[in-house]
Order: C-alpha cells, then sequence, then structure tokens
C-alpha cells in the first residue's frame, strides 16, 4: 500500500471511529394522520441537526399495524422506528420487542409527558414509546343549535341530558341529526366507542377472574341506550358511520352533537374545511347519571423502535427530537399554536399561547379524566380503556364489535348480539388459557 | 346462417352495453373528478360532479410528498420482471402439457390452480420468514419472484388453453421437415400463439401491477410500488379523498393507457378459440 493510500485509510478509520455515531438512513413507518404528515414535512429540521437522513413507509392505520407487527414478531429489521399505539406498547415490551427508553436525555424533560401517556406506553414502570401525540374523547357541539333548542350544555353533562338535547336539535327537514356517533364495525372504530360508553353506565369487559360481563344489566342498558337515541336522533344507517363519515357530516353541518376524539376539534373548527368552525362547542364525554365513570377514551401514536435494530443510536435522536418541547416550538412557528401535536407534554397546557386555542383546556381535562388502570366502576384484571390489553383482544373485540352492528342495523336483536359476544368471548378466553 | 337482427335491437343492446360500459367505468371517472375537487368538494352532499372549481393543488401535495418517480419505477420492475419471468417459465411448461400429456397433466393443472384457493395471509409468515433468511426484504428481485409464483398458475393454464387450439399436426410437421425442440417452440408455436401470448402478458402485468398484498407486506421503503403509493395517502383520522384520488389517478393512469392501447390484443386473446 503506497504511503498516501495508507494516510487515506487512516483519516478514513479516525472520522469513524472518533465521532461514534455518524449520519445513517432511519427508516419510519407511520399512519397518515394530519400531525404524522407535517412531522414528515419537518424531517429536514432533524436531518440539519443530526445529520441523519430519513426514509418515511406511510400505511393506513390498519395495513400500518399487520404489518409492523409482522415485522416486529419476526425481527425483519424493516424499520428502525415505528408508530405504534397505546395497545401494543404495553403487549410489545412485555415481549422485549421494544428498545426501553430509559436513558433519554435530560433536556427531553421525561418528566413533562403527561402522567397518563407515560403510564399506558409503559410496561412495569418503563417507557416503551415516546407520545407523539395523545388524544381523549369529548363532545362537540353546535353552541346555534343548542341555542335554538333553549338549552345549555353543562361542562360534564350526563347521557339523559344528552339524549333530551339531541332530540331537541334533531330536525328532519332540514337534514339535522342531534347526534352522531360510531357505530361501525372494528375494536378501533365503534367497538372503542361503545366499550367506554358501557364503561359509563357501570359495565366491563371482564370480571376479576377473566370471565365474559356481557351478561350483565349495565351492558344491555348501554346498548339499548345507545340504539335507541340513535334511532330518535341519529343520522341514517349510523351502523356503518366510522370516525370519517361523522367528520363529514358534523363539518357540512348536519349534526347537532359529535362525541369523539379530541384530536377531531382541530378539523371542525378549521374553516378552511368546516361550514361550521365558528360554532363549535366543546364539552366533557357523558356518564350515566350516579356513574363514576366518564365515556373517555385514552390513546396516544406514539414512537417506538424495535429492539434489534442496527441504528439504535439515530433512531433514538430521532424520536427524542420529534417528541420533545423544541418540536413543538417548531410546528408552532411554522403552523400556528392550534396545529402542534396535543396530549402529549403537560408544559404545553401551561404554555399562555396554547391556551388561547378554544379547545386546549377540554382535550387536557378530558385526558385528565381518562384513567387505564382502572377503567371501569367494578375492578377489572386488565389495563385499557376503550380496549383490553391483551394480545387476543383485537380479534375477539373486532367479532363483537360486528355483532353489535348487526344489532344497530336492526338485523338481530340487542339481546342477541349481547349472547353472541357473551359466547364468542369466553371461548376465545378459555381456548387462550385466561380461564 | 346469420341471424337476423332487427335496428330497435341493435339500438337497445349498443344502449344496454353503454350503460353496463359506464356504470363499471363510473368508480374510476368519480376518483379521477375527486381528484381535482377541494377536499371540501369532495365531501360534499350532494354530490358535486362537474360544477366545481377545478383545481391540481391535490396533485402538487401528492407530488411535493411523495417520490412518485420512484413507486412508479418499482412498479414498472416488479410487474414487468415477474410477467417476463412468468412466460419464460410457463411457455415450456405449457406447451409440455398440451402437446407432450401425462395421465397426470390435468391433475397437475388443477394443484397448480389449487394453490390460488389459499388466503395469502394464510403463509405470510413463512414467506416473510425466507425473505429475511436470503436477505430479500424489502427488494425488487423479492417481489418479482413472489408475483411470479403466485401468478404463474394463471399464466400456464392460459397459455395451455391456446397451446390446446394449435393443432398438433402443424408442429409435427416443422419436426418432419428437421426442426429441433426449441426451434418447434420457438419458430412455430410462439408465433401462432403470439395472440394468446399477448394477453397473457398483459392480463399479468394488471394482475402485478395491482397486486396490493404481499406488495405491502414484503417492502417498506426502498422497493414500494404504487400500491403502497395510494396506501399512504388513506387516512382513517382525517378527511383526504381529494389527495387520496389524486394519489389514485397517479397509480391507475399508466396502466389505464396501456390497457386502452392494447385492448384489441387483450380482447381477440382472451375471446382466441371461444368461437370456432
Amino acid at each position: 500500500m503506497s504511503l498516501r493510500n495508507s494516510a487515506f485509510a487512516a483519516t478514513a478509520l479516525s472520522f469513524v471511529t472518533a465521532g461514534g455515531v455518524f449520519a445513517e438512513t432511519i427508516t419510519i413507518a407511520t399512519v397518515n394522520n394530519g400531525d404524522m404528515i407535517r412531522m414528515q414535512g419537518l424531517t429536514d429540521d432533524f436531518t440539519a441537526r443530526t445529520g441523519h437522513t430519513v426514509e418515511w413507509v406511510t400505511l393506513e392505520e390498519n395495513v400500518l399495524r399487520q404489518r409492523v407487527t409482522t415485522d416486529i414478531s419476526t425481527r425483519g429489521g424493516a424499520f428502525d422506528i415505528m408508530t405504534i399505539g397505546m395497545y401494543e406498547t404495553p403487549i410489545w415490551g412485555a415481549n422485549g420487542w421494544l428498545v426501553p427508553l430509559n436513558d433519554l436525555s435530560a433536556e427531553y424533560d421525561v418528566d413533562d409527558l403527561l402522567p397518563a401517556m407515560r403510564s399506558g406506553l409503559s410496561h412495569d414502570g418503563t417507557l416503551f414509546a415516546a407520545p407523539f401525540y395523545g388524544e381523549s374523547s369529548m363532545i362537540m357541539y353546535r353552541t346555534d343549535l343548542m341555542e335554538k333548542a333553549g338549552m345549555e350544555m353543562p361542562t360534564a353533562p350526563t347521557w339523559q341530558f344528552i339524549r333530551e338535547a339531541a332530540a331537541a336539535m334533531t330536525d328532519r327537514e332540514n337534514d339535522i341529526n342531534g347526534i352522531c356517533l360510531r357505530g361501525k364495525a372494528g375494536w378501533g372504530e365503534g367497538g372503542a366507542f361503545i366499550t367506554v360508553t358501557a364503561n359509563s353506565f357501570g359495565a366491563r369487559w371482564f370480571d376479576e377472574d377473566w370471565n365474559a360481563q356481557f351478561d350483565q344489566p349495565q351492558w344491555a342498558e348501554a346498548l339499548n341506550f345507545y340504539v335507541d337515541m340513535m334511532n330518535e336522533s341519529g343520522p341514517a344507517g349510523f351502523a356503518i358511520n366510522g370516525f370519517n363519515e361523522n367528520l363529514s357530516l358534523f363539518q357540512q353541518g348536519k349534526c347537532g352533537m359529535w362525541i369523539d376524539a379530541t384530536v377531531a376539534a382541530s378539523f371542525v373548527t378549521n374553516p378552511n374545511d368546516s361550514t361550521v368552525a365558528d360554532k363549535v362547542g366543546f364539552a366533557l364525554a357523558p356518564n350515566s347519571e350516579g356513574v363514576a365513570k366518564r365515556a373517555n377514551w385514552l390513546w396516544a401514536w406514539a414512537l417506538a423502535i424495535p429492539a434489534g435494530t442496527q441504528k439504535e443510536a439515530a433512531a433514538k435522536e430521532f424520536v427524542e427530537w420529534a417528541t420533545s418541547k423544541d418540536y413543538i416550538e417548531l410546528v408552532a412557528g411554522k403552523e400556528g399554536w392550534a396545529n402542534v401535536p396535543p396530549g402529549a407534554r403537560t408544559s404545553l397546557y401551561e404554555n399562555p399561547e396554547y391556551q388561547k386555542v378554544p379547545f386546549a383546556q377540554m382535550t387536557l381535562d378530558s385526558i385528565k379524566a381518562a384513567d387505564p388502570q382502572n377503567p371501569t366502576v367494578d375492578p377489572v384484571p386488565y389495563v385499557g380503556i376503550q380496549f383490553v390489553a391483551i394480545p387476543e383482544f383485537a380479534g375477539m373485540a373486532t367479532e363483537v364489535s360486528q355483532e353489535f352492528s348487526a344489532a344497530y342495523a336492526g338485523q338481530q336483536t340487542v339481546e342477541e348480539a349481547l349472547a353472541k359476544a357473551q359466547a364468542l368471548t369466553n371461548e376465545v378466553m378459555e381456548s387462550a388459557g385466561y380461564r | 346462417m346469420a341471424r337476423n337482427v332487427t335496428q330497435r335491437r341493435k339500438i337497445l343492446n349498443t344502449a344496454a352495453a353503454w350503460t353496463i360500459g359506464l356504470l363499471i367505468f363510473f368508480p374510476i371517472l368519480w376518483t379521477i373528478l375527486t381528484s381535482f375537487k377541494t377536499e371540501a368538494q369532495a365531501i360534499a352532499d350532494p354530490p358535486i360532479f362537474l360544477a366545481f372549481d377545478w383545481t391540481l393543488e391535490n396533485y402538487g401535495a401528492v407530488m411535493e410528498r411523495s417520490n412518485y418517480s420512484r413507486f412508479l419505477w418499482n412498479s414498472i420492475v416488479i410487474a414487468g420482471g415477474s410477467t417476463i419471468l412468468g412466460i419464460l417459465i410457463a411457455v415450456p411448461a405449457a406447451w409440455s402439457m398440451a402437446f407432450v400429456p401425462s395421465k397426470r397433466t390435468k391433475d397437475i393443472l388443477l394443484w397448480m390452480l389449487s394453490t390460488k384457493m389459499l388466503p395469502a395471509v394464510g403463509v405470510l409468515y413463512p414467506i416473510y420468514l425466507l425473505f429475511i433468511q436470503f436477505g430479500i426484504l424489502d427488494t425488487k428481485i423479492g417481489l418479482v419472484i413472489v408475483l411470479m409464483l403466485i401468478n404463474l398458475p394463471i399464466i400456464v393454464w392460459m397459455l395451455y388453453t391456446y397451446f390446446k387450439e394449435i393443432p398438433g399436426e402443424i408442429l409435427e410437421a416443422a419436426r418432419m421437415d428437421g426442426a429441433s425442440l426449441k426451434e418447434e417452440v420457438l419458430y412455430v408455436l410462439t408465433p401462432m400463439a403470439i395472440p394468446g401470448i399477448a394477453s397473457t402478458l398483459l392480463l399479468n402485468v394488471i394482475l402485478a401491477w395491482n397486486e396490493a398484498f404481499w406488495t405491502l407486506n414484503l417492502t417498506a421503503a426502498k422497493a414500494a410500488p404504487l400500491t403502497a403509493f395510494i396506501a399512504s395517502y388513506s387516512s382513517p383520522e382525517g378527511l383526504f379523498y381529494a389527495k387520496l384520488s389524486a394519489a389514485s389517478t397517479m397509480a391507475i393512469a399508466p396502466i389505464l393507457v396501456l390497457g386502452w392501447f392494447s385492448q384489441k390484443q387483450l380482447v381477440s386473446g382472451l375471446t382466441f378459440g371461444a368461437v370456432k
């Protein structure tokens, strides 16, 4: 080897070893939600700070879930960061599939994460995913229609009030439905909604011995209440309406009330998309009179690093950047405070600029009202509010929600749907060895 | 003898054909129209058909966010590669089954077709593990192999049907004139079966182009084709129908144009031997 070549090789080696970390290209799997797309647009800031580049794989939520589950369970290594939710994180963390996030930097200020989010994304006290944005559910209602009906929305209404108000706001001639709610089958769609509704009537999925509870009177009461109210004041064909269908109806002024994800608040108050942007009020999700639990759910889209990735250091840098206080400031500077990712950090809600956003306080109150460790009135052996954090839940709850949707559509009675739900749930739990 | 067709019947038939054609085409037309609307117009109720302010902003947004040319190139390589590889394997296979059948030929053909009856998700994990083992996850070559294999039964079946229509005597004559097996297949059989091979080729390009299970599950950032491009615009939390329509239009446009220009070959190939 010539002297020149030796010198060149030595220089190159010193570059590689001196820094420890050098520019990498990391692959991130994510969902196509507004906040995520905004993050993709701001990736240049991360590259400028660290030198790392990012390749995005954006997929629809269900496809993403299947795709990342296949990859992580086989240790495929296709992704360096995965966008996952509160359902997967504790299960995958317990399986040892995720890198623990217990060495985040002091500037990151992990104690600033909202306690509910931090606890929902941890297993045995160890954080396994950093919340990018969090949400609960709340009531969004038309202030003009409420006034016209001669009623006033309390900050924390009951289901009985909601039903009464929905009936008063319904105006079939002008195509206005008093209330729009999810009915679509799927554990994360109508399944999530009816589960929190049932919680607020005192029902639960399982007792402490993992026996299904669909044969208990609280479930029948919740389901009958929902079906009767929707038949009285809901839109036609509500059994197939999910988040997007209701968002569309609300934005076009066809709903008096809509109870759904807090993240929807920024959509319905955006004058570019919503015809009722300046007539929307917010209230806490309801409960049945005398029941201590409200119909609040808790969800976070979070960034997790699969165990075994070759680019763990660079991936951690990205996770810190995207879920940091600085990132929130960056988005606020470019797109305004109403568009920052909500529901992840306490400091955001202490920020006087953010406090001016009309739905900020109600979002925080809704998140605070949700407790995934104690989701129901009676004790349960599981964690999770709109889901049960066990691997069998997704498949089982999808089947249960299909039975419920069939009842909403009038294809079977509520009692028949509950009996089928009870049988299939017990069967799954028995074969999985819980009972 | 030709049947007498009255003028009235002709008009009725034409009207029925147009109605069915338009009904089938309507979802594609609606997607294309939606791609030129704003997000608010895309969800308007009652729906707006043509009277809206046409805009190209969705295409602009899609082009800005996604690397369309990379997805397109991946689709071309994967669909084209898997079809060509499939044809290269299927022509000799179909020849042997059509002209030198054994008593098990029919069983083999049926067995090949039966592999199409298995739900793809049933073999997702074994295939995924094999891909990891061979280091071909998120590579075009991996997808070319998988798509070739899943479409091979259809290619063999189609070519077998076309080859069966060709009289064996012609091949015998070629053999008597001293043609080798290779020459027989290459210079006698293949030119005669061109319409059949062309339609098989086109149909398989379309099938491979539109295949969305394996192309989504076996790719990440590098080898993802246009199916992944469309999937990236579908959102359960947010109304982005206009952008999704723009992405869909961009994904189907190349195959739509190809289908349009080759419809004559497609129809003649698919009806090959139907009328004797």
